[in-house]
This record gives structure tokens, sequence and C-alpha cells, in this order.
């Protein structure tokens, strides 16, 4: 099965790569942009998705500074 | 061949016989240059030119250009253009140690060059830093010529112990061909012939010939083929660069006199439904190809798996003379090597071109003369184009592996080697406007501002490397530039005995607004016996003497306006001739500052440049963090030129150098100086730059304007002349 | 007194490391990542680089290397280990240090030199320096810029166990916070290159005062 990792900044976590492309983006035109976050997408094909979960919290996700949610694409 | 080639071979032809592999155009031309010399140990012809240090010690170094990647996907072609010179480094069995950069943008006023710009040095920075080998020099520099055709060209300097060198010839029928690095993947397809292509719209749709680059597995590649060398389980070793597998081991086959025989199955994919032909030219990353005996290529792969590599023998050496392709036993393509390895050479008519006759002249009583010198001080100091470099070389990681003596920001690096006292010094050096206005005096003094900047901090100019960036040979402007500014470095280098060992040549740099300035760029080494002798720019201490060295004002050898920076920065203006450089004069003065260096009696040097001598000065105040201020034997009349004080403040001269030393030391250099032309012009110290009433500015004033980030999101406007 | 310099694949400050040990005249030896046990060193150093690449967070990958195991054992004993650069990291992202190193506010790498102040020599790493002493040390990294929730911070500055401090903040710490150490204050991170100035041919060896303290502490 495909299963699809979202993993991003924790809400309050100075996140200077979002501020970067929020302040980049009125430059080009693109006027209204409040908040920008960016995070990291990761796709995993697997036979279950029971460890998911766990191999979010140990591995794909830093859990001091990230929050992280997963779906089950297939 | 006797017959008609197949597609596979023709694919072979295409990207060997492109202008990128195959130098068509400039072979003849590169003849011209010296390249045999007392240090010398591998001229041209080797992945890189290897000259000795002394005590065993060697150093292999060249420079390559990656100017069209660079200019349709910035970050992954710089990138790739510092993962690519590594790796001839390391081809020579050499640990590379030092990486420079010689970079042109257009100017900076327009978002795309901003963004050229800033992905480039991030590129620069994102591979070097991660590869673990400092940046530790370069230069920088803005002109509308190079407007959406950056040149991005990438040095690399490895120290190796002489008797360890390695050549990539292949020898032994019957040996084993190994490939190590990465995978093999679709990236590049076709990138040597893209690198000769004039830029265009349709390059931007090219954009997938862009290889991405893994510092990662290049950081195990170094680490893994040098114990591989070390463990003596290799013949020969070459990278893989342009044309990928075809160029490798077609090149390694010719100068073996031997045939190589790749299986393309053989080959580790990253994606499935590759054609053999793909495989051959891929120009996938962070791949070298070994000769290795068959008996120990068991302990090759091994040590490729402990690096976490992949590693595949592909092939064989054979007793004939061809590249030949195989595919599941099938025979799919055989070219005899040296056919591959030997484009066909255009020789062209050299004509002079209408534009150099229609250069205007510089009058200077058209050019009014400016009322307040602090101000245009400040302007020149603030110009994208003299301004300090700190925001660009604070993004490289300039010291790991602890062997950086001197930082960039002085004339040249200085790098040491541990456990000796020897060292060695690094610089790249352009002058595009220059080579412009006059080719050959442009070459020459290309060549020759290298030479300085070395003698500066004390070593002994020994060899050069460079990147020949011109426009399309197939006009008669860019041939004759290229003819003549070729001519110009191979008398410098000449006078200088300064062989060249090794370069790359990139042509066809044009957009539809033309084509770039033509932009020779030399990087040169220096050697020094005792690298704690060794001078920088910065004033030292309060109360020292500064002393100017050089030839002294007169009609030959005024300081000229003409193609200067201040008539371009403050005037707007590219106009008139420089003079030509006095290559003897600059050889006499430059050996002779070298010497009070090494003897120890000066440790404070720079020399005159772009802006003349009032930027050189203010460059020492502020690098060192003291001021200065204008007397000693020099009377405020002796400052103007020609009753002009833009002139004579900041027209620029070749073979000149500011020196200061304290009191005590000036009999001793007196001593140093018989034979020689030179004024004390003044003291160091207190916090203002003061000459007479034409300049005072207080060190924060300096540094307000000298100190800018380049990157800063309203970039400074600057560099749109020309 | 033998002194450990781990090596991931993509560490490179693993060479500077271990001639910073000779120049403190202790028996350098390297503990590359698959290597079972610490082959029975009084102190580690976890240096700086890209290990893996700092593929998906910078030592998220290094921390699960085989020779962490016995490094964490060791740690937990009370061995003296310091974390330099993406050595720092590393220790975060394995729970021996709290915190995280987020990007530099600038969004760019910064190799520069800064100025610190040893805040604490309550560590091994720090014995031999008094509180207040100032040390100008290079940096250089796209990561440094130290992060951890109110209450730890609050925790690190009562139990004093910000090891370094700046004096100008390069990447946008934290209370300027430029190294910490664990409860136990024997495992010690620090973002600046104390091994890049262990030698005044390169014109200081500030950092070997720094981590000449192993060997004090030590009794060496």
């Amino acid at each position: 099965m495909k299963v699809r990792v979202l993993v991003r900044p924790k809400a309050g976590i100075l996140d200077p790569q979002g501020e970067a492309v929020r302040s980049a983006l009125p430059a080009l035109g693109f006027g209204g942009v409040q908040t920008v976050h960016v995070g990291r997408l990761i796709e995993l094909e697997l036979e279950s998705a029971d460890e998911v979960d766990a191999m979010c919290r140990r591995l794909l996700s830093n859990p001091t500074i990230e929050e992280y949610e997963w779906e089950v694409l297939s | 061949m006797g017959r008609p080639p197949n597609f596979l071979e023709l694919s072979l032809f295409s990207v060997m016989w492109s202008e990128h592999c195959g130098y068509k155009n400039s072979r003849p031309l590169l003849k011209r240059f010296p390249n045999e010399g007392r240090r010398v140990l591998q001229g041209p012809g080797e992945n890189a030119g290897v000259v000795s240090l002394g005590d065993g010690w060697a150093l292999a170094f060249k420079m390559e250009s990656h100017n069209h990647p660079s200019a349709v996907e910035p970050y992954e072609g710089a990138a790739t253009g510092v993962g690519g010179i590594i790796r001839d480094i390391l081809a020579m069995g050499a640990r590379p140690v030092a990486l420079l950069d010689s970079l042109r943008f257009g100017p900076l006023d327009e978002e795309r060059n901003r963004y050229l710009f800033r992905e480039v040095v991030r590129g620069i920075g994102g591979y070097g830093n991660a590869v673990g080998v400092p940046t530790v020099g370069g230069e920088v520099e803005f002109a509308a010529a190079y407007s959406g055709n950056p040149l991005v060209n990438a040095m690399c300097v490895g120290l190796i112990r002489q008797e360890s060198l390695v050549r990539s010839r292949a020898t032994g029928e019957g040996n084993l061909v190994v490939l190590l690095g990465s995978k093999t993947g679709r990236d590049g397809i076709h990138g040597a012939t893209f690198a000769s292509d004039e830029l265009s719209e349709e390059s931007e749709s090219k954009r997938s010939n862009v290889q991405v680059g893994d510092p990662f597995c290049e950081k195990m590649l170094i680490e893994c083929c040098l114990k591989l060398l070390d463990e003596d389980l290799l013949v020969s070793l070459q990278d893989l660069g342009a044309a990928g597998l075809t160029s490798s081991a077609s090149e390694m086959a010719a100068s073996g006199g031997v045939g190589i025989e790749i299986e393309t199955e053989r080959v580790p994919l990253r994606e499935g439904g590759m054609e053999p032909w793909e495989v051959m030219i891929s120009e996938s990353q962070e791949r070298m190809l070994a000769v290795v005996e068959p008996e120990k290529a068991e302990a090759v792969l091994e040590m490729a798996e402990r690096y976490e590599l992949v590693g595949a023998v592909v092939g064989r050496v054979a007793g004939h003379g061809d590249l030949r392709v195989l595919h599941d036993g099938e025979v799919v393509g055989t070219v005899p090597a040296e056919h591959l390895a030997d484009a066909p050479v255009y020789e062209r008519e050299v004509v002079r071109p209408a534009y150099l006759d229609e250069i205007p002249g510089l009058d200077l009583d058209t050019l009014p003369e400016p009322e307040d010198y602090n101000e245009v001080l400040l302007e020149m100091l603030a110009h994208p184009n003299l301004c300090s470099r700190r925001s660009i070389y604070g993004q490289y990681d300039h010291e790991v592996g602890t062997d950086t003596v001197v930082v960039p920001g002085a004339d040249a690096a200085v790098m040491r080697i541990k456990g000796t006292t020897l060292g060695f010094a690094l610089t790249t050096d352009g002058r595009g406007r220059h080579c412009y206005l006059d080719p050959r005096g442009g070459g020459a003094a290309t060549v020759a501002e290298a030479y300085r900047n070395l003698s500066c901090v004390g070593a002994e100019p020994v060899a050069v490397t460079d990147c020949l960036n011109f426009g399309s040979p197939e006009k008669p402007d860019g041939y004759y530039q290229l003819s003549e500014c070729i001519e110009g470095m191979a008398r410098a280098c000449e006078v200088f005995q300064t062989p060249v060992v090794s370069g790359n040549v990139s042509l066809f740099n044009e957009t539809d607004r033309g084509a770039v300035y033509p932009t020779p760029t030399v990087g040169m080494v220096g050697v020094f016996e005792d690298v704690n002798r060794h001078a920088t720019p910065g004033f030292k201490r309060e109360g020292d003497m500064v002393i100017l060295v050089g030839e002294p004002i007169g009609e030959a050898r005024s300081p000229s306006l003409d193609g200067s920076e201040y008539l371009e920065i403050v005037h707007g203006k590219v106009a008139g001739i420089p003079p030509k450089p006095d290559l003897l004069a600059e050889k006499k003065y430059a050996d002779l500052i070298r010497t009070f260096v090494t003897s120890g009696i000066v440790d404070t040097v720079h020399d005159l440049a772009g802006g003349g001598e009032f930027l050189a000065l203010a460059e020492m105040v502020l690098a060192g963090g003291i001021g200065f201020e204008y007397g000693g034997e020099v009377e405020r009349g002796e400052l103007l030129y020609g009753g002009r004080g833009d002139a004579g403040l900041f027209g620029e001269r070749g073979a000149c150098f500011l020196v200061a030393v304290p009191e005590s030391r000036w009999d001793d250099l007196q001593d140093a100086l018989v034979g020689a032309a030179y004024d004390f012009i003044g003291y160091t110290g207190g916090d203002r730059f003061k000459a007479y009433d034409l300049i005072d500015l207080s060190l924060t004033e300096l540094r307000h304007a000298y100190e800018r980030d380049l990157f800063e999101r309203h970039a400074p406007e600057g560099g749109h002349i020309g | 007194m033998r002194i450990g310099v781990t090596v991931f694949p993509g560490s490179n400050c693993d060479r500077d490391a271990l001639y910073a040990v000779e120049r403190l005249g202790a028996e350098p030896v390297e503990l590359w990542h698959a290597d079972p046990d610490l082959k029975g060193v009084d102190a580690v150093i976890v240096p700086g680089g890209f290990s893996y690449g700092d593929y998906l967070r910078p030592g998220a990958i290094a921390r699960f290397a085989r020779v962490m195991g016995p490094l964490e054992r060791f740690a937990e004993e009370g061995g003296p280990v310091i974390g330099v650069c993406n050595g720092f990291q590393v220790l975060t992202e394995a729970h021996l240090l709290p915190g995280a190193l987020l990007r530099n506010t600038s969004m760019r790498f910064v190799c520069d030199r800064v100025r610190v102040r040893v805040e604490t020599n309550a560590t091994p790493w720090t014995a031999a320096l008094a509180p207040g002493d100032e040390l100008t040390l290079p940096v250089a990294h796209n990561e440094g810029n130290f992060f951890a929730d109110p209450e730890t911070l609050a925790r690190l500055e009562d139990e004093e166990r910000v090891v370094l401090r700046y004096l100008e903040n390069p990447n946008g710490s934290a209370n300027d916070i430029a190294g910490v150490c664990n409860e136990g204050r024997n495992v010690v991170g620090v973002m600046p290159h104390p091994e890049r100035v262990s030698d005044p041919a390169l014109g200081s060896d500030e950092g070997l005062r720094l981590l000449r303290s192993v060997l004090v502490g030590a009794g060496v």
C-alpha cells in the first residue's frame, strides 16, 4: 500500500523557510498571503500501515519541533 | 571507420566532438600557451595539471566552467560544477583541499540576475560545504554583458605525495573496468552538446538536461577512492563528467593505447528501460571509473560497499583499440577510441572586429571633475564590483580541513601543509571589460593581476589553470577575441614563467542580447617555503609607515582612467583603452615585493587594482580597522595627476604595490628597495582615512558603504553599464 | 588519555577533530559508525559535517548508526561526550541533549568567527575555563538556531546548563545559546568549532583551551 506522511513545523515554532517564502511572494506580485509554512512530504510503499505512526515518531519527524499526519493513499 | 555509424555510435561522436569535450575551435589556439616548467609534473592532457611544492608534495589543480547549466538551473548548475571539478582532482589521486569560484552576473537591479546570483552562491555553498572541501577564494563581478549568461567557473586544488600520482590511462588486457559512485539515470543526456549551444528560450525547456548533485555521495566517493589508492587496489582512475561513460572510457582507452568493452546491462541503473546509448552518454553525477586487476576486484567492490556506494564491474580492457559497447552479449556499437578522443579541428581566419575601432576615446577635458571626493570614494566602495565580498564568502565554509591560513578577503588565499612549513597560495582573476576593450592587453593584464595577487601574500607563483569564457567562435568578433586574449595570456605566462597546466574552454556564451565580455579567467597557484611568512592587506599597527612601490609616475606609466572602475561607476562610461601592461615591470616589482614578505620585513601588502591607489588604501584601512593619513614625502599637489584629483586618486596602473612597516623596519626595507622606485606616503593610525583636503572619512562611514549585503531584498544598483 | 572521534558517512570535521586531539597530546581514536563498541576510549567527540547528507533532518539518520548504542550507554554512565555542530544536532536527535537546532533565521549558511562567553565550568569540557571567560570560535552551519520550549529553556537556565552563550548571535538561537549540557553535565553540545582553532599557525588555539578541559578533569 501507499502511505503519505506530512511533516510540518509545530504551531508557533519559528519557521524561517516559511517566512522567506511568505516575504518572497509579494515581490512576485502575489498579494494577500498571511502565513506560509514549509514542511516535508514523505511517500512510503509498504505491506502494512501498522508501524507508520512509530516511524513518524522515531525518525520521520522530530517531535520537539515538528508535528505529523499520515494517510493511506491506496 | 569505413562504414556509416549506427545510432549509438553517432550519439558517441555527437557528445565527444562537441566543443565542450573536443575543443574543436580552440585546440590550435591553446597550443600557444607555454606548459612546461621546473615544477610541472603534469601538463595539459590529464584530468588536472600537477606541480611540485617541494619535499615530495604536489598540487593538482584545474578550473572548469559550468556556465550554461547555471544559466538554466543556477543552484544545481553551480553545485554540479563544484562536484565535477572535485572529481577531476580526485582522478589524479589527490585529496581535494580547496575550492575557488570565479563568478560573473548581469547587474543586480534585474530580478533574473539577482536570482541567478543568489542561487549560484547557494549552490556552491550547498555542495562545497557538505562535501567538506573549504571554499577559500574567488571573485565576483557584475556587468550588463553577463545578463542572462552568467559565468560560473569553479577551481579545485588537491594535495598529493608526488609518488602517489595516478593517471587515467587504461592498461593490461583483461583488467576489469569498475564503475563506482551513484547509479546511472537519464540525467544530463546531451549535456555536453547543450553546453556548446547558444542560450535561447528553447534552453529553458531543456531543463531536464541539468543534473542534480549529491554532495553526500561525492564525499563518500572521495574517501573511498583515496582509500582504494592508498591500498594500491587500482591501476588507473578517471572521473565521469561531460559525455559520461563514453568520454571516460574512450579517453582511458585512447591514452593507454588499448580498447575498452562496456557491458551496459551491468551498469547499475536508477530507472528502468534505459537504452544502451542512454547508459553510455548519461551524465549522472558522482561517478568514477577505475581499471582494476581481476584479483583485486572483490576488494574494490567491498570497499565501495563500506562507503555505501554502488560499485560494479561494467567491462574490461581489451587488446583492440576500440570502445566497444555490448548489451546482453551482443555488440551494439564499436568505435576506435582514438577517433572519439580526437575531434576534428577548425582553424579560422582572425579578423579584427569593427567595434574595436569604434570604442570612444576618453577625453578628460569633457569629464567633469567631482567636487566632493569623499562622496566619490564612498560611492565606489559601495558598488557591487568593489564592495566587501563577506556576504558571499560568509555562506561558504572556508575553514573545514584546518589548513586555511589566510581566509577570503585578502589578495589570495593561503593554505598550509600540516606537519611541514610548506604552504601554497591561490587566486582567481578575470578582467572582462578590459579584454573587451583590448583583448590582447586584457589577456596579459589578467595574468599579471594573478601574479601580483600571489606575490602580495608572499607566494612564488608557479603555474596557471584557466577557463576561457567567450562568445561564438563562429562569429569573427568572438574568434578574434579568443585568439587575441590567448596571445596576451601566453606572452604574460612566458614572461612570468607560469606555465598553463590545465584548463577548459567555454564558447557560445551568447544570448539574444549578444555575447558576454570575452572573459578568460585565470587560476594561479603559488608556493611558500615557509608559510608562516605571509602578508595580508589589512593595516596591523598604529604608526606604521606606508610605502607606495612601483615605477615612478611619468609619461610612460601614468595612472589611467581609460576603461577604469571610476569611469564606469561614477560617470557611467566604458571608454578608452587601458594602458598596455608592462610585463617586465610587473614581474620586477612583484618579485621584489615577495622578497620583503619572505624575508620577514613586511607583513602588510596590497596591490593597486580596480579603483586605483585610494581604493587600495581604503581596503587596507577597512581590513585592518586602523586609519591612515596621507603625508610623508607626497605633497598634496603630487596627488593630482595632470591637475586632476580623480586621475590621481582613482587612476589605475599596473606593477604597483602598497606596503606598511613599523618605523623600526624602515632601514631594512630601504636596503631591500635599492634599485626600485618608491614613495613614503603616510602613517597608519587613528580611525579616519585622510588625505589633505581631498578625503576625510571615518572608519564607520567607510564600513557603512563597504560592508553591504549583496543579497538584500532591494539589491544595490550598479554594474549596469557595458 | 584516549579520545574517540565518531565518523558517520558524511562527517567532514572528523579529521580536524582527530588532529585537535593530537594537538592536545591525547591519543586520537577513530570510531567508525558501524563499529560495535567504543574501543575503550575515555571520551568521545561527535564531530561536525553533514552526516548522511543532512537528509531528512541534520543528525536524524546518524543517531541510529550502530556506534550510537554504545555511545548512549557511555553517556548514561557519565562518560564525557561533546558534540560539535552536526555532532550537536546528532546528540539532540538522540535525546542525549535537550532541544533542537533549526534553520538559521537568516536562511543562509553562516561561516564566521564569533565571540562566545563561557557560562559554566561545571562540565568536563569547560572545567579548565572560568565562567565569564570569552573565546572567539569559528561557526559554520545552516541549522544552528537552538530551540527548546519555554519550560525547557527556563530549566536549562535555572540549572546552569547553558555552557556557551553567543556575544553576537549568528543564527537566531534562543537566549543566545551556543552550547548546552545534559542533566548529568557530562554530555555537551556546541555549535562553534573548537577543533578548528587548535593551532597558532592558523591564528588561534583558543579551541584547545576548551578541549583541554577533558584532560584536566581526568587528571592528565
